[in-house]
């Protein structure tokens, strides 16, 4: 299935999941930088920073990354799937605050090309209230889901077609973090 | 553009967010790594693994990948520090980067690195462009599966480092010499400790 023997049942380890397995050594760090980014103490929601995973991960067609971080945003925001579906369907109108939609549209240019991100697309997004250490994470959360999204499509990773394994896997990875995700 | 017109009203370069640190002195990542530590962490411990971390790759090689992705996403600082790596630990130094960076099809390497690279080169554009023929190809050159992966990570890797320098507009180096000093620092002690 993938391109490359990962040396895992890529049922029950799909995605990026036998990836981490394959090189315990290059998924430590990554794992590490996503519980930080993710998970760790910063003042964007934990909600809004899966919803920019999910958000930059949909953008690069990346199936399994986009299913398992729409599946955790999902639970863990109040409107659920519906408001990610709405946001990756259509930012402009979807229900979010100014602020939000601000750091999304950094985090929609930074998935093009860092070079994308203007003086202007920041200023509206500090000019609704966001900081430069909010600012500063939607440029990281977006910038590390290029490299995610590239490896598991990369290398050819299984991505599993039924939802409710999206569904479990937000349920671990909520109760137990990203550290634990292998 | 906007930016050019703020940067010559200013003697110091800005990047988008005040990273609280002399720009000059840490230019490109560093300044970003100082800023948000706790990420910085795991970048550095990625990059060092990934780079220098005992692989079958020369570590010139690794560097080589990372040169050409960011010179393709265009990123000045990450080509321009990356090309001055490989070129230290390159027999034939910037010449061959140079070579490698304008037309890889024609650079004197062998032929696995020049399918490695291949691979590297449709990571930059997307995952979903790593087709089983490159995979095949590279194989056949008598690339590894390690091999395999560890170029998909390393360009992928770039395209976050990429974004990240370039998305918070940070500045390339402008000190003569800047690169070549920061190179004798990474081949001697890593990148563990750049910030």
């Amino acid at each position: 299935m993938a391109h490359i023997d990962l040396g895992v049942d890529e049922n029950e380890f799909p995605g990026v999941r036998g990836l981490m397995k394959y090189r315990p050594v290059t998924g430590k760090p990554m794992m590490e930088l996503a519980e930080t980014l993710l998970r760790g103490p910063l003042s964007l929601p934990m909600a809004d920073r899966e919803l920019i995973a999910a958000y930059v991960s949909g953008l690069n067609e990346c199936t399994f990354c986009c299913s398992a971080h729409s599946a955790f945003a999902a639970a863990l925001l109040d409107e659920g799937m519906s408001l990610v579906d709405q946001v990756r369907a259509d930012l402009d109108s979807a229900p979010v605050s100014a602020r939000l939609r601000a750091l999304l549209h950094i985090a929609g240019a930074v998935q093009r090309s860092g070079r994308e991100v203007t003086p202007e697309l920041v200023a509206t997004a500090r000019a609704e209230g966001a900081t430069d250490e909010e600012i500063h994470d939607t440029v990281l959360i977006a910038a590390a889901f290029c490299m995610v999204n590239r490896y598991v499509d990369g290398l050819g990773t299984f991505a599993p077609s039924d939802p409710k394994y999206y569904d479990e896997a937000a349920r671990r990875v909520i109760d137990a973090g990203y550290r634990n995700m292998v | 553009m906007l930016r050019d017109r703020l940067r010559s009203q200013e003697s110091d370069p800005i990047a988008y967010i005040d990273l609280g640190v002399d720009e000059a002195e840490l230019p490109g990542i560093r300044g970003p790594l100082r800023f948000r530590p706790e990420t910085g962490q795991p970048l550095l411990e990625l990059v060092e693994v990934l780079l220098r971390g005992p692989h079958p790759l020369a570590p010139g090689e690794r560097e080589l990948i990372a040169a050409y992705v960011s010179g393709r996403n265009e990123c000045t600082y990450c080509c321009s520090a990356h090309s001055a790596y490989a070129a230290a630990q390159l027999d034939e130094g910037m010449t061959l980067v140079d070579q490698v960076r304008a037309d890889p099809d024609n650079a004197p390497i062998s032929a696995k690195l020049r399918a490695l690279l291949h691979i590297a080169g449709a990571v930059q554009v997307s995952g979903r462009e790593v087709t089983p023929e490159l995979v095949a190809t590279a194989r056949a050159e008598g690339a590894t599966d390690l091999e395999i992966h560890d170029t998909v990570l390393i360009a992928a890797a770039f395209c976050m480092f990429n974004r990240y320098v370039d998305g918070l507009g940070t500045q390339p180096a402008t000190a003569p010499g800047w690169y070549a000093q920061a190179s004798e620092r990474i081949v001697s002690a890593g990148y563990r400790r750049v910030v």
